[in-house]
Formats: structure tokens, C-alpha cells, sequence
């Protein structure tokens, strides 16, 4: 599947749109210029929506480009290299994830009602929404393909050992795994564990350790040797 | 009314192994990040709620064959369609019929989108006192359900724990079918892997929770 780094900026496509045929030509060297059918399905929706008010176009890119550039899981790391550092912000995730998380300036749609999972060495927590795509968009952003896939979905309840696997993840026999299906909605966090060796290293250096996967529960924290 | 959701997949087996992806890799085509975009100005306008879209979704008849930005977007069609917002010849021309067409409550306006997303929409609302507490066993209730629902079926009828009370939340069941919010409380029900799985190896040392209104709970001994 392609990504979107090949792609031209939203900014750009309706400049795009007129050069359509030209760049038609050249299908075969750029596969992900071709225009399929959910392209021009999505396409005639927005401009109908546009012709009659509904949706602003205008508004349309800032949504992109606010999911794009602004919330990721980067303000999720920050929320637990924070967590790592300091106890007493630590304590209050624990207690009152939404105005913990807010005070960093993360809050609103997907993350109205938040709570944090703080692994440790018996218990690792893994977040899952069986029958949608629940995620807490304000920390992580917009959910990965795999989370919203059935394969993920089908069996984070039932077989958690065999999705870690799956990441490459592999936990001590003995660890408890918890696994938490957003069915409602509050939106779960999953505070990773430092890693060892990680003792020196200031807040900014250590949300680099943190992934999104390791807040989701899929993954662990990277150590400092893998990153330096 | 039969209802069928495709959605609820929690325990199925067969669907393989799970595919990791980079973490800057948000989108796969153009369309998607359009896509995503529509379904969020059309969910701000009040045409209708989350519980509704999410009804719209699970039910598509196609909806295991479609990635899920073609769910999202066949089920905008469909919400459109349903509240005469859209004529399915106006996607098939790409271009809007004659009008008038109904108003929306409110649209989102670029200026306005920041501000719209650092609101959301909690669901916390004030409501009855909840009838179960912390460490409370329970039985969810058994049973198919005639409309969209957040209990998954692979919880019905199991014996679970109250391990955290919430306070009242708008309910889903309700909320979906158009019937108002009809606050309760809500809770967090942990099963044990055995009491879900019985002797799987996967359900060894296996705690699964989720968070369940209080017309899904009967009091277990």
C-alpha cells in the first residue's frame, strides 16, 4: 500500500485536480496518482456537501492538516515521559487522567473522558475496541490501520500473548495481561515502563523512547541503546 | 425490527495474524484523508450523534469487505441518504441538484475547527445513582439485542467484577435509535480470561475489562 509521503499536499490538490489528465499519463511510474473509484466517489461528496453549505472546504484542510501535524502520538509521549519524571504528575494521571493529560494542553474530541494504565513488572495492560475504533485521539492521534482491522480486534480479548507475538513482543510466562475493550466512552492510555538505563536522560529524551504502539500496549518502550 | 451488526468482533476466530505499521503512516490513498475529514464537518453540523454513525457503520452489509475509511464513507452516503440530505444521483453527477435542501443545525467553519476539537463532546451528564459499586459481582445480560448496542457479544452472560464506577454517561443504546440521551450509570466490568475462554492457553493470567451502562448489568451471587 502506498503511503502518504509520495502524496501532494492537501494544500496542493486543487491545483492537482486540473492537472489530472497530464499526470494520467504517467500512471505507470506514479501508481498512487491513479484516480480510483473511491477517489472520485469521495471527491463528488465533498463537492456536493460544499455546494449546499454543509461542509467548508477550508475546513476540511485544517482538519487534515491538525491530525497531520498537530495531534499524534507525540503529545502522548510527552504525557509519559512526564509521568516518568515526576511523581506527582504521575500520581495524578493515575487519578484523574483528563485533567492531568489537559494541563499539557491535550484535550477534546476522542479523549473527553481519559484514563491512564500504568504497566509495571506483573501486569502489562493492552487497549483494544472490539466493535469499533475507540482510540484517544488528543494523546495518539488517529488510529493505525492494524487497530482498526479484524484481526487485532478479534483476538486483543482473547489471545493477547499471540497479537504481541505478532508485534514482535514477547512478555515473561507470569506477567498478568489486562486487556481493555473501550466499549464506552473513556479512552485508555497505557503508561509503558521506563526502560532500564534510561536514568539519565531529561523529559524531552525519553518521549523519544515512547512509541505509539508502547501506549496502546502493543509495544514496549524503546532503551536508549536502540535509539542513541 | 431485525438489526444486524458486521462490527462486533471481539473473540472471532480466523481473521489471522495482525500487521504492524510505522507510526507516521496515517493514510493509504488521497481519499482517506478527505474522507476523514467529511465525516467529522458532517458529525459537527448535528445532523446526527456518534451513536447514530457508529449504527450506520456496523450495519453496511458490506462492511467486512471494506477498508474502514470505505466504511466511514459509505456510511456518510447512508446517514445523508436517510435524512434526505443526499440524492444518490448527485454522487453518481458529482454535482448538487436543484435545492432547496434542508438547513443543519450548524456547520463548521475553518475558524472555528481548533475550538471544536479541544471541546468534544463528553458524554458525562448528570443522572440516577448507580445501583452497583466497587467489587459488585455481575452477570451481563444475555441474549441478541434489536438495535445498536456497546455490549459486545462475546460478554453477554458472563459473570464479571465492578472494578470502577463512573457516573452517569449519555446511553448508546438509547442515543443511537434516536431516543435522547437517557443518561446512566456507567462501569467498568472485568472478566477473567477463564470465565470468557474456559481453558484456552491465550485466557492464562488474562483479565479482560469493559465498560458497560447499567441496563446491561443483573446482580450476580
Amino acid at each position: 500500500m502506498a503511503g502518504m509521503a509520495h502524496e501532494h499536499s492537501h494544500d496542493g490538490r486543487h491545483d492537482h485536480d486540473h492537472d489530472h489528465d497530464h499526470e494520467h499519463e504517467h500512471e505507470h511510474e506514479h501508481e498512487h496518482s491513479e484516480i480510483g473509484p473511491m477517489d472520485l466517489r469521495v471527491r463528488a461528496l465533498e463537492t456536493v456537501l460544499a455546494a449546499k453549505g454543509y461542509v467548508d472546504p477550508a475546513a476540511l484542510d485544517v482538519l487534515i492538516d491538525t491530525y497531520q501535524t498537530r495531534i499524534g502520538p507525540r503529545n502522548g509521549a510527552r504525557v509519559v515521559a512526564k509521568s516518568w519524571c515526576n511523581p506527582v504528575f504521575r500520581d495524578w494521571l493515575l487519578a484523574d487522567a483528563t485533567a492531568a493529560i489537559a494541563s499539557l494542553g491535550y484535550s477534546g474530541r476522542q479523549g473527553e473522558h481519559m484514563h491512564a494504565l500504568e504497566n509495571s513488572d506483573t501486569v502489562h495492560h493492552l487497549v483494544v475496541c472490539t466493535l469499533c475504533s475507540c482510540y484517544p485521539w488528543p494523546v495518539l492521534g488517529l488510529p493505525p490501520t492494524w487497530y482498526k482491522s479484524a484481526p487485532y480486534r478479534s483476538r486483543a480479548v482473547r489471545d493477547p500473548r499471540g497479537v504481541l507475538a505478532d508485534f514482535g513482543v514477547v512478555l515473561p510466562a507470569e506477567t498478568e495481561i489486562r486487556v481493555w475493550d473501550s466499549t464506552a466512552e473513556l479512552r485508555y492510555l497505557v503508561i509503558p515502563q521506563r526502560p532500564a538505563g534510561s536514568e539519565h536522560l531529561n523529559e524531552e529524551q525519553l518521549a523519544a523512547l515512547v512509541t505509539r504502539d508502547s501506549m496502546i500496549g502493543t509495544g514496549l518502550a524503546r532503551s536508549p541503546e536502540a535509539v542513541a | 425490527m431485525s438489526y444486524l451488526t458486521h462490527a462486533d468482533l471481539g473473540g472471532q476466530p480466523g481473521h489471522g495474524r495482525v500487521v504492524p505499521e510505522p507510526e507516521g503512516e496515517l493514510f493509504h490513498a488521497t481519499w482517506e484523508p478527505r474522507a476523514l475529514a467529511l465525516t467529522l464537518a458532517m458529525g459537527a453540523t448535528g445532523a446526527w450523534n456518534i451513536d447514530m454513525s457508529r449504527a450506520a457503520r456496523e450495519t453496511l452489509p458490506e462492511y467486512a469487505r471494506l477498508s474502514y475509511y470505505e466504511i466511514w464513507t459509505h456510511a456518510l452516503e447512508k446517514l445523508l441518504l436517510e435524512r434526505g440530505l443526499l440524492r444518490p444521483d448527485e454522487v453518481e453527477a458529482g454535482a448538487s441538484a436543484a435545492g432547496p435542501w434542508p438547513a443543519l443545525p450548524r456547520t463548521l467553519q475553518a475558524a472555528d475547527v481548533a475550538a471544536a476539537l479541544a471541546r468534544g463532546a463528553p458524554t458525562a451528564r448528570p443522572g440516577p445513582a448507580p445501583a452497583f459499586a466497587l467489587g459488585d459481582a455481575v452477570r451481563l445480560r444475555s441474549g441478541t439485542v434489536p438495535h445498536h448496542t456497546r455490549l459486545p457479544g462475546y460478554a453477554r452472560g458472563r459473570r464479571g467484577t465492578i472494578t470502577a464506577v463512573h457516573g452517569p454517561h449519555v446511553f448508546a443504546d438509547a442515543h443511537a435509535q434516536g431516543l435522547g440521551e437517557q443518561p446512566c450509570p456507567l462501569y467498568t466490568v472485568a472478566f477473567s480470561g477463564s470465565e470468557l475462554w474456559g481453558g484456552e492457553p491465550g485466557a492464562a493470567r488474562l483479565t479482560v475489562s469493559i465498560d458497560a451502562w447499567e441496563p446491561y448489568l443483573e446482580r450476580a451471587s
